[in-house]
Formats: structure tokens, C-alpha cells, sequence
């Protein structure tokens, strides 16, 4: 049986590059590129090597890239970073959206503890996106930080992060964007950003688990989060992890080079994935259909729930994800459903299919297809879909 | 997938007594879309017997299959025997659910008892009340 791993927004298969990339420094050169002698030495080159492709990539200068352990950690530096510079200066607000990762959204309730207001954006129904006006118009002279994803992980709208960041520079308010679902998969400037802090993970792009970049615009200083070693100029304590380091920059500098061929193939099936999916009634896109990313693909389907679409895929051969409470493990559905208008009724019945450049679109035939099946299966022994039939109940969507 | 016990998939992926009852003589329904599950239970009684049962469910694969083996573990049982089923019995049938999904066992025995009920009250059937616990809510998933 075929098996379709639709699932690249959770993490992804290493590509070769970045694995050949890592095993230099498992056994050759596994020195502490904090040593002197020549095994610690050449771990240091390949640290300055790996820095300035990360770097690169970006187009930021290597001492704007800090190493961390994965996106939530670069997340976190950030906004604790701006917070506390805020502070200093009196500002203790923090714009930003109802959709943001956990990592950006925990962090900022922390800051709340701390005496921080923080506003977050609602969203335009149905698409998730949110407009500099709205920015704008949340900004008060105490204003410390806006905080805006580049791309949403579940619903993969790309948000407009370049306009917001030009309208904080003039107001002299820090930015920061999440872009661990954005880098690797659409094109990531610094400098054309404009933004101040922007968060990276190896594993979103063919690279290793356990490690992420933060970049930090030069000037800035960076707040450490972990205290100890002078690693990372004394702002990430800690023997860095080379190997996932060089894995990831390498891993990094293969999806940019071959990032235009990758976003045409890939958006080609994500877009026959959504006409296809557009065919089962009484299902919603959820996300925007312009401002997307190229591998993201995401439904609700109303009458049924998400866990057990998930289950009967898998069966299938199908890897997907969900955004229903069933599979977080918590009572509400995904607060990104609920925060772009999503019912909770439909929001459990979603359905996430984040496809790389592997997946064909004879494989999205078959994703529909199948996802078809189960749809109606699931629907024909579900009494909320009955009720819906019966008209006992009104369809949410049409 | 390892989440679940291989009972739990069997169960889910071959549901037993899945459907409706037309001429039910008791139909119970408990949860919310909302929360996310909703078990519904249709049954057949002669004689003190409930003689055929089928179910409905609105969920994860857990409450799927909680519901199916619920069924199964009921029907041809005396309406007195089937009044004591408790979720654990489920769960043990089942070999096990993970912590975080308990609730689904607990939504099968409320659903039984809600069936039952409705049976004695189409019947005229007199009961005690306290062997029907008020209906389920939310936060009891959390339990």
C-alpha cells in the first residue's frame, strides 16, 4: 500500500543533504567548538560555516542568527527580549493575533502575569488574516512589541508581516515574526521584512529536530533565556549543537535554492487538493486561498469528528493532522477554527493535509478519494449528521 | 497506531450494531457537538431483555469504539444486569483507553442508562430515580 505523509507541518523527513551534513560532527569533528585544540577548532569553523548559511538564506548578517533549540525557544527569546526593553522604557503592551502558535501565545500570557496588557488581533473570518490598519489602530504610545506569525501553521495563511513591520518602524515598536512554518517553503527576506526578531525550526523545512535559529536585527540585545556558558555571544548558554546545527543549515540552504520549483509543484497538488476536497458537501476551506502556503491544505467537514477521519486515513496510508479536541487533548478545538469563525460543532470534524514536494497529484486523487470514503462512512453513523439530514438541525455550511 | 489498544481499533474500525431502530422502545442520547462527542443508543426490549440494540456516534475512535463494544456487551443482557454496567467494564473490555479518554466510557454508560430510562418512561415503567445520573456535561470529561 502507498503511504502519503501529508503531515509537514508537524515535522518532516530529513532530506539526505542534511543528514550527510550532520555526520561529520557525530564522530570526525565532535569537538566543543569552545576548545582550543584542533578537533574543538574545527567544530568552531564549522559553527561560523553553518551561522553565515543560515544567515545567507535570510539575507542577515551572521551575527543577527542565534542558534536555539527549535522555534518555541527563538519565540520566546524574542518577545521576553522585547518585553524587557520595553519595560525598561515604560511600554508594557504587546500587540498581537488570536491565531498565534502556543509558543508566542503562552509567552505573552506569562508577560500578562508580569503586568503586561496584551491585545490580540482577531482575525477576518474564514481566511485568518489580519490588516496593518488593525495594527495600527491597536497601537498606543505604551506599545512595546507587535508580534504577527508569517504563515499559520494550521491554516497556512500567510499574513501581510512586511506592511505591519514598515508601520512599527516608523513608531519605533519592536517586531517579531513566527516564521518557523514560513521559512524553506515561501521566500524569507530580513531586510525586505523590515522586521526586528524572526523565529526558525530546522525540522520545518528537511532538517533536524532540537534545534532552530532566532534571527535578531544587529543593535538589538539579545536577553538570555538560559544562563551559563559564553556560547552565542553570551545569549544561549549551552554546548551548541553542531550537528543538528549543520544539518539544519544545510537542510535550509537546499529548500531555498530549490524553493521556486518547490512552491510551483507543490501548490499545483495543494490547489487539486482543494478543488477535489471542494466536491464533498457540507465542507469548508479553512484558510485563505491566495495568501497561502504552497503545501497547506486544511477542511472542516461538518457532522463528523476529526480523531477518527484521522485513524481511518492512516489506515489508508494517509499521515494527516486535525484540529479537534480529541487529538490535543484538551476540551476545546484548535484555537485558530475558533478564532477564524469556526463553530465548534465544525471545528472538530478538521482536517490539516500539509503536503511537501514528494506528494503528487496522482497521490491527491487518491487523498480525495479516500478522504471522500471515510467522510461519508463516518457521517452514515453519525446522529449529528442525521439531524442535519433530517433537518432537525440547520447546516453550518452549504 | 499505538494510541489506542488493538480491541479499541478493532472495534472502531469494525463498529457492531451500528444504526438506527425505528420502533425503538427506548432511544438515548448524551454529549454535545461541542464537545466534541455525542453517543446516541436505540434498543429493544421483551421481557426484561433488551433483544436488540444499535448506536450512533458523533466522535474520536475511542468513543466509537466504546460505544460498539458497550452494545455489545449488552445486548440479550436482562435490562437489570445491563443497569449495572459501569464505564470501567467498558474499559476493561476494551483493554484499556488512555487516560484522556475515560470520558468516552463514561459517555457509554450514561448513554445505556439514558436509553433505559426513556424505555420506563415510554412504559410507565416506575424506577428510581437515582440510578440515573443527571445528564452528562462537560466538565465531567475532564474527570
Amino acid at each position: 500500500m502507498r503511504y502519503i505523509y501529508a503531515d509537514n507541518g508537524a515535522t518532516t523527513r530529513m532530506s539526505d543533504t542534511a543528514v550527510q551534513a550532520m555526520l561529520p560532527f557525530l564522530q570526525g569533528t565532535y569537538g566543543n567548538p569552545s576548545s582550543l585544540h584542533s578537533v574543538g577548532q574545527a567544530a568552531a569553523e564549522a559553527l561560523v560555516k553553518a551561522r553565515e548559511t543560515v544567515a545567507r538564506c535570510l539575507h542577515a548578517d551572521p551575527k543577527e542568527i542565534t542558534f536555539t533549540s527549535g522555534g518555541s525557544e527563538a519565540d520566546n527569546q524574542a518577545i521576553l527580549t522585547a518585553a524587557a526593553l520595553g519595560k525598561k522604557k515604560g511600554k508594557t503592551h504587546v500587540i498581537s493575533t488570536a491565531i498565534e502558535h502556543h509558543a508566542v501565545l503562552h509567552t505573552l500570557k506569562k508577560l500578562e502575569k508580569e503586568g503586561f496588557t496584551v491585545t490580540l488581533l482577531p482575525v477576518e473570518p474564514g481566511t485568518g488574516l489580519v490588516t496593518p490598519e488593525q495594527v495600527a489602530a491597536a497601537i498606543t504610545d505604551a506599545t512595546c512589541l507587535v508580534s504577527v506569525m508569517l504563515a499559520n501553521n494550521e491554516i497556512g495563511t500567510i499574513e501581510p508581516v512586511k506592511e505591519i513591520a514598515a508601520l512599527c518602524r516608523e513608531k519605533k515598536i519592536l517586531t517579531h515574526t513566527d516564521a518557523v512554518q514560513a521559512v524553506g517553503h515561501i521566500p524569507v527576506d530580513v531586510k525586505d521584512l523590515g522586521v526586528d526578531f524572526l523565529a526558525l525550526s530546522g525540522h520545518k523545512f528537511h532538517g533536524p529536530k532540537g534545534v532552530g535559529a532566532l534571527y535578531t536585527r544587529r543593535g538589538i540585545l539579545l536577553q538570555s533565556l538560559i544562563e551559563g556558558g559564553a556560547q552565542e555571544r553570551g545569549k544561549r548558554a549551552g554546548t551548541e549543537n553542531l550537528p543538528a546545527i549543520a544539518g539544519m543549515a544545510a537542510a535550509l540552504e537546499e529548500s531555498v535554492k530549490n524553493l521556486d520549483a518547490n512552491m510551483a509543484a507543490t501548490a499545483k497538488v495543494r490547489d487539486r487538493l482543494i478543488a477535489g476536497l471542494e466536491g464533498i458537501e457540507h465542507g469548508v476551506l479553512n484558510g485563505a486561498r491566495e495568501n497561502r502556503l504552497p503545501g497547506n491544505v486544511n477542511f472542516c467537514f461538518e457532522g463528523i469528528e476529526g480523531e477518527s477521519i484521522l485513524l481511518l486515513l492512516d489506515d489508508r496510508g494517509i499521515a494527516a493532522s486535525s484540529g479537534s479536541a480529541c487529538t490535543s487533548g484538551s476540551l476545546d478545538p484548535s484555537h485558530v477554527l475558533l478564532a477564524i469563525g469556526r463553530p465548534h460543532e465544525i471545528a472538530h470534524g478538521s482536517v490539516r493535509l500539509s503536503i511537501d514536494e514528494t506528494v503528487t497529484e496522482d497521490d491527491a486523487d487518491y487523498i480525495v478519494e479516500q478522504l471522500s470514503e471515510v467522510v461519508s462512512y463516518l457521517r452514515g453513523m453519525s446522529p449529528v449528521w442525521r439531524d442535519l439530514v433530517n433537518g432537525k438541525s440547520p447546516f453550518i455550511t452549504k | 497506531m499505538a494510541l489506542y489498544s488493538a480491541k479499541v481499533m478493532d472495534h472502531f474500525r469494525n463498529p457492531r450494531n451500528v444504526g438506527v431502530i425505528e420502533d425503538a422502545d427506548g432511544v438515548g442520547e448524551v454529549g454535545n457537538a461541542k464537545c466534541g462527542d455525542i453517543m446516541k443508543f436505540y434498543i429493544k426490549v421483551d421481557d426484561d431483555v433488551v433483544t436488540d440494540i444499535k448506536f450512533e456516534t458523533f466522535g474520536c475512535g475511542s468513543a466509537i469504539a466504546s460505544a460498539s463494544m458497550a452494545t455489545e456487551l449488552i445486548k440479550g443482557q436482562p435490562v437489570e444486569k445491563v443497569l449495572e454496567l459501569t464505564n470501567k467494564a467498558v474499559v476493561e473490555a476494551l483493554d484499556g483507553l488512555p487516560p484522556h479518554k475515560i470520558h468516552c466510557s463514561v459517555l457509554a454508560e450514561e448513554v445505556i442508562k439514558a436509553a433505559l430510562k426513556d424505555y420506563y418512561d415510554r412504559h410507565g415503567i416506575a424506577y428510581d430515580p437515582a440510578l440515573f445520573p443527571d445528564d452528562h456535561d462537560c466538565e465531567s470529561c475532564e474527570l
